[in-house]
């Protein structure tokens, strides 16, 4: 698209940017009051605690089984919400938006409730899969607050696949499943990374349903968020600062790569 | 030869009803209309995009009403070319030959008379978007072609060219039809560019195949008020001659 013709500033243009500016140097308030607060020596110090590198450890392995389910869910879920129209389709889509909109500890707290139930008593008593305050527990949480960020994203990559391209690979010899695999995914590829990593990302910041269904027992069931709770809890300041500004620092390199992944809209050579 | 009788599609207000059709082997054929007459409908029924609600469509005597797009070997062109734009030319070239399962490399010699004839060798590495829309009609013409169809479906192939190139292109395509002897079902709303490639054509009026016939046919006896509209001839009334 062209740029639109006339003054740089003009009022509109003054108003508007004064506003991003007001929100930016709030959050870099907040990130710069961090910094100033934290002593290098000690943020070094509390990340040498074994517990503190274990619940470091355990995020990062909860999340990453998180971002499997995620993508596992997410593709196939994206694309028929993209794709297919059904009687209910309006409420499923709604269904599938509610863990967005829903105060995360709801989640905790509707799961503890089901895992009361005969229907979770029973999955408890299967060999292996106990969830409630296990670090399966926390995966789950995981899952249930972030796929949908995840299908969110999924479904507009694949809204914005046109659909007559698969058509098209059907007359070329293509199965349904091949021209999804041959053209959906590969057009689709940017923003169903962008959406993973968004999920990711999100995955990474559960505390609610963590506090209520997965607990918060070092060693066992502590991650990233619920060690900033607990440290500040008993008047540790610099170790949850510690994690805190880890925490911060893989959330900017998260959406720095949403960012570049949601723009790409070259199509790679052969 | 294809064989379509009776075929229907609905899609709300909009449908295809009752049309029965013959071309023969080898022949090109033009399907012309005004805009929503339906003649995209009809194409996608004879490619299996749409299913038909009634009728039977049959390709060199074989019944392939119901057959999955896949197995019908109709090379079809839309519109806007449809090629897939995160694949280069030749990836797109070869996408229906490694679809059945053949390496790049090899599919790559298969098409070479194709890419040789259409002058599209310097392309090959090329992404969609950086082509004009001439060379894209080319590179969709040789896809569609790269499967040895049964039929070639062109679904108004020179719309989106400028006159000089459109010409161009229509030529190209006559040459090669002609050389490929491959049946052709070309789209169109235009009288001139149906006379520059083909002798016979059927016109489609609300839904319906109004009228069947050489072009010379079309012109000296249209059906009815509409079919002259379209072909911009003086309309004398049932059985009138200009």
């Amino acid at each position: 698209m062209p740029a639109v013709a006339g003054p740089r500033v003009h009022a509109v243009s003054v108003v508007t940017i004064a506003f991003l500016a007001v929100f930016v140097a709030a959050i870099l308030a907040l990130i710069v009051a961090d910094l100033a607060y934290a002593r290098p020596a000690a943020l070094v110090e509390a990340l040498r605690s074994p517990d503190l590198r274990h619940a470091i450890v355990l995020s990062l392995v909860t999340t990453g089984a998180t971002l499997v389910l995620v993508v596992g869910f997410a593709v196939p879920v994206g694309y028929a919400l993209s794709r297919y129209r059904f009687s209910g389709s309006l409420v499923v889509d709604a269904v599938v938006d509610l863990p967005i909109v829903l105060p995360p500890v709801v989640i905790g707290v509707s799961l503890l409730v089901l895992f009361r139930t005969s229907v979770g008593q029973w999955i408890e008593s299967v060999p292996g899969l106990q969830f409630v305050y296990t670090p399966k527990g926390i995966v789950l949480c995981q899952f249930l607050v972030s796929a949908s960020y995840g299908i969110r994203a999924a479904k507009a990559a694949f809204d914005g696949v046109d659909r007559r391209l698969e058509d098209l690979a059907l007359t070329l010899g293509c199965t349904h499943g091949r021209a999804l695999r041959l053209v959906a995914l590969p057009m689709a590829r940017g923003g169903l990374a962008a959406g993973a990593v968004m999920a990711w990302a999100r995955a990474l910041g559960v505390f609610g349903p963590l506090m209520v269904f997965a607990g918060a027992v070092r060693g066992r069931t502590e991650v990233m968020p619920t060690t900033v709770y607990l440290e500040l809890s008993i008047g540790r300041i610099e170790p949850a600062l510690a994690v805190s500004m880890l925490m911060l620092a893989i959330a900017m390199v998260a959406l720095v790569a949403i960012h570049a992944l949601g723009q790409r809209h070259r199509w790679w050579g052969p | 030869m294809i064989r379509i009788r009776n075929l229907a599609f609905r899609a709300g207000d909009f449908g295809v009803r009752d049309v029965s059709l013959d071309v023969a082997s080898g022949e090109y054929f033009v399907l012309l209309g005004p805009n929503g007459s339906g003649k995209t409908l009809l194409v996608h029924c004879l490619c299996g995009l749409l299913r038909a609600s009634a009728g039977s469509v049959h390709l060199d005597g074989e019944d392939v009403t119901h057959a999955e797009p896949r197995l019908r070997r109709i090379g079809f062109v839309p519109q806007d070319y449809g090629l897939f734009p995160h694949l280069s030319v030749a990836r797109n070239l070869t996408f229906a030959l490694r679809a059945r399962g053949r390496p790049h490399a090899a599919a790559l010699q298969d098409v070479r008379p194709l890419v040789d004839r259409l002058r599209l060798g310097r392309l090959l590495d090329h992404l969609p978007a950086t082509l004009s829309g001439g060379e894209r009609q080319k590179v969709a013409l040789a896809r569609a072609l790269a499967i040895r169809p049964r039929l070639l479906v062109l679904d108004e192939p020179v719309s989106a060219l400028d006159t000089p190139t459109r010409a161009e292109v229509l030529d190209q395509l006559r040459a090669l039809q002609r050389d490929l002897a491959v049946t052709t079902v070309h789209v169109c709303h235009s009288i001139d560019e149906a006379m520059a490639v083909a002798e016979r054509a059927g016109v489609m009026i609300d839904g319906r195949l109004a009228q069947v016939g050489t072009l010379d046919e079309l012109i000296d006896h249209p059906a009815s008020a509409e079919v002259a509209r379209l072909l911009q001839v003086e309309w004398r009334g049932p059985g009138g001659r200009r």
